[in-house]
């Protein structure tokens, strides 16, 4: 078993080649490095929900859209947060997030399992909804787009500075989900994803503790949209998409749900995939699909899980071994 | 707004709900038999739409295109349910064709062929055959988790099939939209007390009316109908007091298949079949569901009818918020009676 101050030593010196190395490469590399990062808060904020509570959502998106179309609408119509005021909109995204989560969290925690699948499958639909045709707020099917990224002191128009700031509200966003996950709070969730009958005999008011886990998750959704708005330079009901929402649940199984930085190696695999391979070749949606499908089958733990299952198969052969030892002993 | 729009918009809503009650009922009573959220549900509507297509090109005969691809993507829904949605049974089976289609994206890969027309078939078959072999008893070696008991594996797995089957669709039928042009003789309208109405739209309501009542009487008066209700109740129970309720599952997906391929060749004909068409049916196929109460064939009718009312109505009142008047009642029900209108407990 490798320690715990290990693992947090190997992905801080993983995260460290990654701010040296991406900037020394190509436009195209740190394109794509900033989007996996400012997608992946969205992820580890869904793992949140479904690694520690337990609760598989469909529409985290949505959070993503509130953020992303906030930063948009006050960009384009009121020239707003282009300067220092950006970081009154990063506030306002996580804050815009978080409310959604408290409305949409009332409806849906009472579900569970399939039906919490269900609900916020609804839910995320709502938001795509009033996306795509509420054409005077949104833009319609075609979206937003926003000709400039803010400007204070640092030019973030200079991707290698967006990089860095993006990459600085990550690697924020990952320590302030670490600390969440491994404090009291977080204990007691995944306590509620084991047993959540057992908590609420110990006293647990479990309800609350879902609740306020779905509306964090919520805030830093917020966060990835206004990150997000600002990468792409274009928001349009595609960020809201039912297809949005289960490819953030993909990358966190893909990458082993219940690890934070699983979302994130999930987030770089699967923009890597996309991005990369639909330069390449035309079906590159066979290996998407083909990812799920192997994944789901073969890996539901995840790539952060193959060393566990690795470690119980020697342990499974060697115990065989032993046995028949001691039967050969015997006779 | 007179009393002519209206009447025409009911009829037109309520024909949109004939074709939905198409695609969610196969989805409810998956859902009811198997627990399984299957995402690839859309997926099943475009197929039989572009299986169609096929079948009018090179038969000429849209009356034969209808039974053609509706069985056939009830074969694929068959394949797909017995093969992968269920983990044991057929596990060789299973990773043969897995590794096949590893090794053929493998020796694309190599050979640097961007598509089929490009293959240099005499390099690409030994390629291919060593790496499925090799893949083969790789996956031979890793043992599957069970994920009938998982509904986010399940989901995630559908999602991969409609990936899947979305590529190949684009590979098989190009990115056009095509229409489904019916006989000429559905295409005419009929005039009622001054009011122009769309025969084909009549005949929509009645197919869905002709297969509803068929599904209800399989339903209720057949054993396998009652085998398939012992199992939407309590599977358990059911496989206690001898249902096969491995027969029932496979039998109601390639059903659910089979509906939803049909929706698609009908729909077609006023939907258009294009590229995304099978992610954008598929929140509405939800709807119905969710509001009708999964594994109930009345919820589903009813569901179809109030999305296809709602639906209608909503684009043609307040087209800003037409969608949110659709999903929004869906979540309230969602959250006040997670089981739907209809649904059983």
């Amino acid at each position: 078993m490798v320690s715990q101050t290990t693992k947090i030593m190997i992905v801080v010196a993983a995260l460290a080649a990654l701010a040296i190395i991406v900037p020394n490469t190509n436009s195209f590399v740190i394109l794509l490095a900033t989007r996996a990062l400012a997608f992946a808060i969205l992820v580890m904020s869904l793992d949140i929900l479904l690694g520690y509570t337990g609760l598989a959502s469909l529409g985290q998106a949505a959070y993503l859209g509130v953020g992303a179309y906030m930063t948009a609408i006050l960009a384009t119509k009121y020239q707003f947060g282009l300067g220092y005021d950006f970081w009154l909109v990063v506030v306002f995204g996580i804050l815009g997030g978080a409310a959604l989560a408290a409305v949409f969290g009332l409806l849906a925690i009472r579900a569970s399992g399939t039906y919490f699948l269900m609900i916020t499958l609804a839910l995320g639909q709502c938001v795509w909804g009033l996306a795509y045709r509420w054409n005077s707020l949104t833009g319609g099917d075609n979206g937003i787009n926003l000709r400039q990224r803010p400007k204070f002191g640092i030019d973030l128009a200079n991707e290698v500075t967006f990089f860095y700031l993006v990459f600085a509200f990550f690697a924020v966003s990952l320590l302030a989900m670490y600390v969440l996950v491994r404090s009291p709070f977080g204990r007691s969730l995944t306590g509620i994803r084991e047993q959540e009958l057992r908590m609420k005999i110990l006293g647990y008011n479990t309800w609350l503790h879902k609740y306020i886990a779905f509306i964090i998750a919520g805030g830093f959704g917020g966060l990835s949209g206004v990150l997000w708005a600002h990468t792409a330079g274009i928001v349009s009901p595609e960020n809201v998409v039912l297809t949005t929402s289960v490819d953030a649940l993909l990358m966190a199984v893909l990458g082993g749900a219940g690890t934070l930085v699983g979302g994130v190696i999930g987030s770089f695999i699967v923009f890597g995939l996309r991005e990369y391979l639909s330069t390449l070749v035309p079906w590159w949606q066979y290996v998407l699909g083909g990812v799920y499908v192997l994944t789901i089958l073969y890996l539901p733990s995840g790539l952060m899980g193959i060393p566990e299952r690795i470690r119980q198969r020697r342990l499974a052969s060697s115990n065989k071994a032993a046995d028949s030892k001691k039967l050969a002993a015997a006779s | 707004m007179n009393l002519n729009f209206w009447i025409i918009q009911t009829f037109n809503g309520i024909s949109y709900g004939a074709l939905l009650f198409l695609l969610g009922s196969g989805l409810s009573l998956i859902f009811g038999v198997m627990r399984i959220v299957n995402l690839s549900h859309g997926s099943y509507f475009m197929l039989g739409g572009y299986v169609a297509l096929t079948v009018i090109w090179t038969t000429g005969s849209w009356a034969l295109a209808i039974p053609a691809a509706a069985l056939t993507i009830a074969v694929v829904g068959l394949v797909m349910e017995r093969l992968f949605l269920r983990s044991d049974g057929f596990e060789s089976v299973r990773n043969a064709l897995i590794a096949i289609g590893i090794a053929v994206l493998i020796s694309l890969a190599i050979g640097g062929w961007r598509t089929f027309a490009e293959v240099n078939w005499m390099q690409f078959i030994p390629v291919a055959a060593v790496a499925a072999i090799a893949v083969f008893f790789l996956l031979g070696r890793i043992s599957v988790i069970a994920i009938e008991a998982d509904p986010l594996r399940q989901v995630l797995l559908t999602v991969g099939f409609a990936f899947l089957f979305q590529q190949a669709a684009l590979d098989i039928w190009t990115g056009n939209n095509f229409d489904i042009n019916p006989p000429p003789a559905l295409t005419q309208s009929i005039v009622i007390g001054g009011v122009y109405l769309p025969l084909y739209r009549a005949f929509m309501i009645a197919v869905a009316l002709v297969i509803g009542l068929m599904l209800w009487l399989v339903m209720e008066k057949t054993r396998m109908g009652a085998a398939v209700r012992a199992t939407v109740d309590d599977a358990q129970m059911a496989r206690g007091v001898g249902v096969d309720t491995s027969r029932v599952s496979m039998f109601i997906f390639a059903l659910g298949a089979f509906l939803a391929a049909l929706g698609g060749v009908i729909g077609g004909a006023f939907l258009g079949i294009y590229p995304g068409l099978d992610f954008e049916i598929l929140p509405l196929a939800f709807a119905v569901v969710i509001i009708g109460g999964m594994g109930s064939l009345g919820g589903a009718a009813i569901g179809a009818l109030i999305v296809g009312l709602a639906d209608n109505f909503g684009k043609a009142l307040f087209p800003e918020i037409s969608y949110f008047t659709l999903y929004a009642p869906m979540a309230l029900i969602l959250a006040v009676k997670p089981t739907g209108l209809f649904g059983r407990e």
